[in-house]
C-alpha cells in the first residue's frame, strides 16, 4: 500500500506542476504544448547564440489569456501585427506567459525571461510594477515595458523601463454618444471590474458621452469587484436589464459573461479594449480597440538606438492607438454615425474635453 | 430610499439570487453526498471547469444542449472515478489529491479550450422556460417559475438529496460509511462501493454545475470561468451542516446578498461604495459561519481513508 501512496503523490505533484506551468508558449504553436511549456520555452532559446543576427526577442507576461477579447488580447494582437510588419518569425520572436494573476509567479517569469536574454520584456498589467522596479536594475541591457501607467521609474534612477497607458475615456465617450442615441428605455447599464485604471477612465468617458447627447439618460454603473468572475458579471448584466437597461457596456476580461446575457436578452452591447464583435454579431454596435502597435513601434525604434527605457506613451484617438471599430453587421443610422464621428473628431482636435476627475 | 422596497426591485433581487444560487446548489449537493460518506472532494472547481467546457463544446458543435449536459456529466463522472480510485484504493490524503484534481481540471479545460476553440464564443443556451400555470402566479411565479430548466432541476435536487440521504437504505449506508466505516463494513456494507458511488455522483453534479454556467446562465466558456465558485460550494457544505436544506439555505443566503449588492449599486438614492458592496456577501458568510460553528459536528470519518486491514 505504501508504494501505491508514493506513486499517487508523484502523480498528483506532476499534475500540479503541469497546471502551474504558467502557460508559457511560443507563438508558433500556442496550442500544441500548453502545460509543460514553461520549461520548453525557457530552455530552447537559451541554447541559441545571443548575437545580434538572431531575431529580436520579445517576452510578454499577461494577467489573463491571449484570447480574452479584452486587455491581454489587445497587446498580443499588436505584437503579432508588429511581428508581421517586421518580417515574421525570423525577424521577431514572441513568447508569452498568460494567466499570471499571481504577481509572484509573474515576477519569476519576468526574471526568467530577462536572464534568458530577451531584448524586450513586457509586463502587461499595472500590478506588476513593483516586481519590475526590483528586477529591471539587474538587467541593464534588457528593455522592460509595463502598463497601464505613465511611471517609468526614472525618478528612482531606473533607465530601462518603458511605460504605456490608454486614454480609454476617449473611445468611452464616443461609445457613450452612440449608446445614448440608441437607447429607447433611457437606461444604460455598465459592468465594470474594479474602479481603477483604464476601466475607471473608460466608464467616466462613457458616462460623459451619454450625457452630452441626452442628460436625462440614466447610466447605471456596477463594479463587481473582480476581473475574473464571469458569473457575477453576467448577473450584473441581468440586474441592469431588470432595471430597464436596453443598452449595456463593460470593460475587462470578465465581461464575456455579460455579453452572453446581453445576447440572450437581445440588448445592445458596446465593447472596449479588443473587438468583441465576433462574440455576438447581432448585438455589438461598436468597440473601442486598443491598438498598441504605435507604442511598440516607438519602443522598438528606441531600443534600436540604444535607449532601453525612460519613455512613457499614451494611446489616443489622435495618434491612432485607440480605434473605433464598428460592427458592419449592425445597421447604424447615418445621423448617429455622424454624431459619433463628430465626437471622435472633437476629441482629436481638442474641441471636446472630457472631464476625468 | 423607498425605491429599494418597490415590487420590481424586490422581485428582481430574488430572481437574480435564485439564478446565482444554481451552480452552487449542484456542486454543493454533490459535495454533500461525498462528504457524508467520509470523503472531502476539493476537486469540485476542476470538475466544474471541465464540465463547463465539455458541455459548451458539445453544445457548440452539435447544437444539442442535452447532449452537452450529458457530456458534462460524463466528464465530471470520469474525474470522480479517478478521484475515487485515488482516495479509496490508494487511500491518498484527500485534501491534497483534491487540489491535484482541481489543477488538473483547470489545466485540462484550458488546454482543450485552446486546442478546440481558441477564442471565446457564445452558444444558444437553455432559455427561460416559464412553467405553465405556475408562472402566472403573481410575484412567486415571476421569481421561481420564469427561469431556465437548469435552475428548476437544481432546486428539485435539494428535496431529492434530502430524501435519498434520510429516507432510503442507500442514504443510511452512505451516512454509516461516513460515521463509522468499520461498523458498516462488519454489517456487510461495502465502504469502497459506497464511496465510489458518492464521489462519482459528486463529480457528475459538479460537471452539471459547470454546464449550468456555460450553457444556461452565461452561454459562454472562458478559461477559469468558475473563479473560485467550486471552493465556495465546498464551504457551503460545512455552512449547511452536511444537510441538503442547510446547503440550500447557505447557497440562497450567499446569492441573495450578492444580488442585493449588485442592485444597490445601481439605485441612485443609495450611494453605497462599490468596494463595500462587494464585501457584503463575504462578510455576512463569515459572520454566519462563526455564529453557527460547532452547531453540528462533521461526519466522523470525514477525510479518513478506510482500510479493511486484509
Amino acid at each position: 500500500m505504501k508504494k501505491n501512496l508514493l506513486i499517487m503523490f508523484v502523480l498528483v505533484f506532476a499534475l500540479m506542476l503541469s497546471a502551474c506551468g504558467g502557460d508559457a508558449a511560443p507563438v508558433e504553436e500556442p496550442v500544441a504544448e500548453e502545460p509543460a511549456a514553461e520549461e520548453a520555452v525557457v530552455e530552447e532559446p537559451a541554447a541559441e547564440e545571443e548575437a545580434m543576427e538572431g531575431p529580436f526577442r520579445v517576452a510578454i507576461i499577461m494577467p489573463s489569456s491571449i484570447t480574452d477579447l479584452a486587455f491581454s488580447q489587445s497587446m498580443f494582437d499588436a505584437l503579432l501585427a508588429v511581428q508581421e510588419e517586421m518580417g515574421g518569425e525570423e525577424a521577431m520572436e514572441i513568447v508569452y506567459s498568460e494567466g499570471m494573476f499571481v504577481v509572484d509567479d509573474a515576477a519569476a517569469a519576468i526574471r526568467d525571461y530577462a536572464s534568458e536574454g530577451y531584448n524586450l520584456v513586457i509586463a502587461h498589467g499595472s500590478q506588476y510594477g513593483s516586481s519590475l522596479q526590483e528586477i529591471a536594475p539587474d538587467f541593464p541591457t534588457t528593455a522592460f515595458a509595463w502598463g497601464t501607467t505613465l511611471n517609468t521609474f526614472k525618478e528612482e534612477g531606473i533607465e530601462n523601463v518603458f511605460a504605456y497607458e490608454a486614454d480609454s475615456h476617449e473611445g468611452g465617450y464616443v461609445n457613450g454618444v452612440i449608446a445614448a442615441s440608441l437607447t429607447e428605455s433611457g437606461v444604460i447599464g455598465v459592468v465594470g471590474p474594479i474602479e481603477a485604471g483604464d476601466a475607471a477612465l473608460y466608464v467616466k468617458g462613457f458616462v460623459a458621452g451619454a450625457a452630452s447627447v441626452n442628460p436625462d439618460v440614466e447610466v447605471n454603473v456596477n463594479w463587481i469587484g473582480s476581473f475574473s468572475d464571469v458569473a457575477l458579471a453576467a448577473e450584473a448584466a441581468n440586474t441592469h436589464i431588470s432595471a430597464g437597461a436596453d443598452v449595456l457596456t463593460g470593460t475587462a476580461q470578465m465581461v464575456v459573461g455579460a455579453i452572453g446575457v446581453a445576447e440572450e436578452s437581445g440588448v445592445l452591447w458596446f465593447g472596449t479594449q479588443s473587438s468583441q464583435t465576433s462574440l455576438a454579431e447581432n448585438i455589438v454596435v461598436a468597440n473601442q480597440v486598443y491598438d498598441w502597435t504605435v507604442v511598440l513601434d516607438e519602443i522598438l525604434a528606441n531600443i534600436e538606438n540604444g535607449v532601453y527605457g525612460g519613455e512613457a506613451y499614451t494611446i489616443t484617438l489622435a495618434n491612432g492607438g485607440l480605434v473605433m471599430d464598428y460592427n458592419g453587421a449592425f445597421e447604424l443610422s447615418d445621423d448617429v454615425k455622424a454624431a459619433a464621428d463628430a465626437a471622435a473628431q472633437g476629441i482629436i482636435d481638442g474641441s471636446i474635453e472630457i472631464p476625468t476627475e | 430610499m423607498s425605491e429599494i422596497f418597490s415590487a420590481t426591485v424586490i422581485i428582481g433581487i430574488l430572481t437574480s439570487g435564485i439564478r446565482l444560487a444554481t451552480p452552487y446548489l449542484y456542486a454543493a449537493i454533490g459535495e454533500t453526498f461525498s462528504q457524508r460518506s467520509g470523503v472531502l472532494n476539493l476537486g469540485v472547481e476542476g470538475q466544474m471547469l471541465l464540465g463547463a467546457f465539455v458541455s459548451f463544446y458539445v453544445a457548440f458543435t452539435t447544437g444539442n444542449l442535452w447532449l452537452g449536459l450529458l457530456g458534462a456529466m460524463i466528464a465530471g463522472a470520469l474525474m470522480g472515478l479517478a478521484m475515487a480510485y485515488v482516495t479509496v484504493n490508494l487511500q491518498a490524503v484527500q485534501g491534497i489529491s483534491g487540489i491535484g484534481f482541481y489543477l488538473f481540471g483547470l489545466g485540462m479545460s484550458d488546454l482543450l479550450f485552446k486546442m478546440l476553440l481558441g477564442t471565446v464564443e457564445t452558444v444558444k443556451g437553455f432559455s427561460v422556460a416559464p412553467i405553465p400555470v405556475l408562472s402566472k402566479i403573481p410575484v412567486i411565479g415571476e421569481i421561481f417559475f420564469q427561469q431556465n430548466i437548469m435552475v428548476y432541476i437544481a432546486f428539485l435536487l435539494v428535496p431529492t438529496a434530502w430524501f435519498i440521504l434520510n429516507k432510503t437504505t442507500l442514504g443510511l449506508k452512505i451516512r454509516s460509511v461516513g460515521e463509522n466505516p468499520d461498523a458498516a463494513d462488519s454489517l456487510g456494507v461495502s465502504v469502497a462501493k459506497i464511496r465510489y458511488f458518492t464521489i462519482i455522483l459528486g463529480g457528475t453534479l459538479s460537471g452539471v454545475a459547470g454546464a449550468s454556467m456555460s450553457i444556461a446562465l452565461l452561454n459562454v466558456f472562458q478559461q477559469n470561468m468558475t473563479s473560485g465558485l467550486g471552493f465556495i460550494a465546498v464551504a457551503l457544505v460545512y455552512f449547511g451542516a452536511w444537510r441538503a436544506w442547510g446547503v440550500l439555505a447557505g447557497a440562497l443566503l450567499f446569492s441573495m446578498v450578492q444580488a442585493i449588492q449588485l442592485r444597490m449599486q445601481i439605485i441612485e438614492s443609495i450611494s453605497l461604495s462599490p468596494d463595500l458592496a462587494v464585501m457584503m456577501p463575504y462578510i455576512l458568510t463569515i459572520i454566519v459561519l462563526v455564529a453557527s460553528v460547532s452547531r453540528v459536528r462533521a461526519p466522523a470519518a470525514l477525510t479518513k481513508p478506510f482500510d479493511r486491514g486484509d
